[in-house]
């Protein structure tokens, strides 16, 4: 009787689920398979999957070869990973200050570095790109970087400050005795433990980055620093748009997305999760 | 080579007094426990001793030498924690060389003490597994083990069996009385548990609200207590402390152990009705309500037939009563 309640239950919220996920992943599998039709193909039915006929890779081709695509690719790559990794350090640094020291204006200061998360940086864009000019970073990929970086922080001060209280105190104060300094402490004690919520903060920093086009077409139009999005553009025209390069470069666009999620998805459910049961 | 020694010890968070005003001498080779209940400032103030906390005033002296401003790490001390604490990330061995490494021993000598150490702990079998793969029981052995191989000055321990269930905890309690007497190292060690204090001290040091409240060897407090408190606190199950004025007695209240009390059928100086009963086999406690002296605790030896709701009698010991002033002060006999 109870088993059958549960079966269901299960399938019910399975079915949910399923629904969900079809939903939620029918765009991006439409945007994969017309990326690989022609461009009659895509126009006369854009639901179809592709056949003998209408399979026809010139999108890719045209993105290969028409494009700098491996160096929006690269500086894509780069601006990214670099945010991510300076987002994630200092703000993990922040958050162990925060969680670890007793000051004057603890909880001021904490409260002032994630305000950050309820204003929007696009506000700031005019003082941003004045500032660079001024700095002389106007076109470079730092000018990037920096931005990602700011904008990122308070979100993972926010979080990680919180997964910070949870490091044990005594584990901390035996590293204290056996003599580890704070930044050994800091590195090989309290961030291998606040990994998961890493990952999560990671995930939730990288998709908006990699995804910009406003800063890239801001501070870093130049050919050089171009990234992918403000690359993909030139195929999207004001009359003409080019839809087999333009569903091509998303498709590329996807992967390297999909191949870090993947590295952190282990650790992301966990963190999502952990607290919740314990 | 392993005195301790507190003068005017003080520590407040913002305007709350944690501690205040300790003075404290330990000798070398001493174990002694402090004991309180929870929020009593113990563990603060082994942390202080350890360095971990700030000392607000007073001076914290190690072999004669004021340690206010000294790191944890120079202070030559080492301390098990309740929780274990052992690097997750390191195994058992990696785990007991830490502090001997960051010193910076040669290799070869780390890992003959850390061989000396798991041999004396049992910990042989162990010393490539990670603390995750280990007993709780064998984790604390880890942690002691990392405390022992740094041949401290102190040995701090800090409530290190609360972790551990009944039968364990009393093995441990043991081990690490066997320890000492092979050591013979200054052991300073923070408990909540009276029995753990009794059974290991030298001496005790009994605090409650940031105060010492008695110092003093385990059967001092327990033939000897200062006030009430200490009284109340030292000796398991728990003093009795009935109306003195209601028995005739000087003071406001009259203390006096379970088992120190005659229990009888017919006749005693107390009347009262059995309200509960434990037998242990060995032993056999007797709960009785009368008034207007609350509840009493009888301690039999052996067993001993009662139920609820009998009359019965009990009798204190005089020779063997504490009276108590309203201050909670002991009166002089």
């Amino acid at each position: 009787m109870s088993a059958r309640a549960n079966i269901m239950r299960s399938s019910a919220a399975h079915a949910i689920l399923i629904a969900y996920t079809i939903l939620a992943l029918y765009p991006v599998f439409l945007i994969v398979i017309n990326s690989m039709k022609s461009r009659r193909a895509i126009f006369n039915d854009p639901l179809a999957l592709p056949t003998r006929e209408t399979f026809d890779l010139v999108g890719f081709h045209t993105v290969l070869e028409q494009g700098n695509f491996l160096l929006y690719f690269q500086n894509s790559l780069i601006v990214t990973v670099a945010s991510l990794f300076f987002a994630l350090l200092f703000g993990a640094m922040a958050a162990f200050a925060l969680a670890e020291y007793r000051f004057r204006g603890n909880l001021l200061m904490g409260l002032y570095l994630a305000l950050g998360i309820m204003i929007p940086i696009r506000l700031g864009t005019v003082a941003i790109l004045e500032m660079m000019v001024a700095a002389n970073l106007v076109n470079t990929h730092w000018a990037l970087i920096l931005v990602y970086t700011a904008n990122g922080l308070p979100l993972a001060v926010f979080i990680l400050s919180e997964f910070m209280r949870q490091v044990s105190d005594d584990l901390k104060n035996a590293a204290r005795i056996d003599g580890l300094s704070e930044y050994r402490i800091f590195f090989t004690i309290a961030l291998p433990l606040v990994r998961p919520a890493l990952a999560t903060v990671a995930v939730f920093t990288m998709i908006p980055i990699w995804n910009d086009l406003w800063f890239p077409l801001i501070l870093a139009p130049g050919e050089s620093t171009k990234t992918l999005t403000l690359g993909s553009q030139i195929f999207l025209g004001q009359y003409v748009t080019n839809w087999n390069a333009v569903l091509a470069a998303l498709t590329l666009a996807i992967l390297p997305v999909v191949v870090l999620y993947l590295i952190f998805s282990r650790q992301l459910i966990r963190g999502i999760t952990r607290g919740a049961v314990k | 080579m392993g005195n301790l020694s507190l003068t005017k010890v003080c520590k407040s968070f913002g305007p709350v007094d944690v501690i205040r005003d300790v003075d404290l001498e330990v000798k070398d080779g001493e174990f002694c426990v402090f004991v309180g209940p929870s929020g009593c400032g113990k563990s603060t103030l082994l942390r202080m001793i350890a360095g971990l906390e700030e000392i607000t005033s007073g001076d914290v002296c190690i072999d004669g030498a004021v340690v206010n401003n000294v790191p944890p790490s120079k202070r030559e001390i080492a301390m098990v924690f309740q929780s274990y604490a052992l690097y997750p990330h390191l195994n058992v061995r990696d785990n007991m060389g830490l502090g001997l490494k960051q010193a910076g021993q040669p290799r070869a000598e780390i890992a003959e003490k850390v061989d000396r150490a798991a041999k004396m702990l049992d910990l042989e079998k162990y010393l490539t597994r990670r603390p995750g793969e280990l007993s709780g029981g064998q984790r604390q052995r880890v942690a002691i083990g990392r405390a022992i191989v740094r041949k401290p000055k102190l040995f701090l321990f800090d409530e290190p069996l609360s972790n551990l269930d009944a039968a364990l905890r009393v093995q441990t309690r043991i081990e690490i009385a066997n320890l000492h007497r092979e050591l013979g190292a200054t052991m300073i060690y923070v408990t909540h548990d009276q029995v753990e204090a009794m059974t290991l001290a030298d001496r005790i040091v009994v605090l409650r609200d940031g105060r010492i409240e008695q110092v003093g060897a385990p059967m001092e407090l327990y033939h000897n207590p200062a006030n009430e408190f200490v009284a109340g606190f030292i000796g398991s199950p728990k003093m009795n402390f009935l109306n003195a004025s209601a028995l005739g007695q000087p003071g406001k209240s009259l203390g006096i152990r379970p088992e120190h009390l005659m229990l009888s059928r017919d006749s005693g100086l107390i009347e009262g009705r059995v309200s509960h009963v434990e037998h242990l086999g060995g032993e056999t406690l007797i709960y009785l309500r009368a008034d207007p002296h609350g509840l009493i605790t009888v301690r039999l030896f052996g067993e001993h037939a009662a139920s609820v709701d009998d009359r019965a009698f009990v009798t204190p010991d005089m020779a063997r009563a504490f009276h108590f002033g309203d201050d909670g002060l002991r009166l002089a006999a």
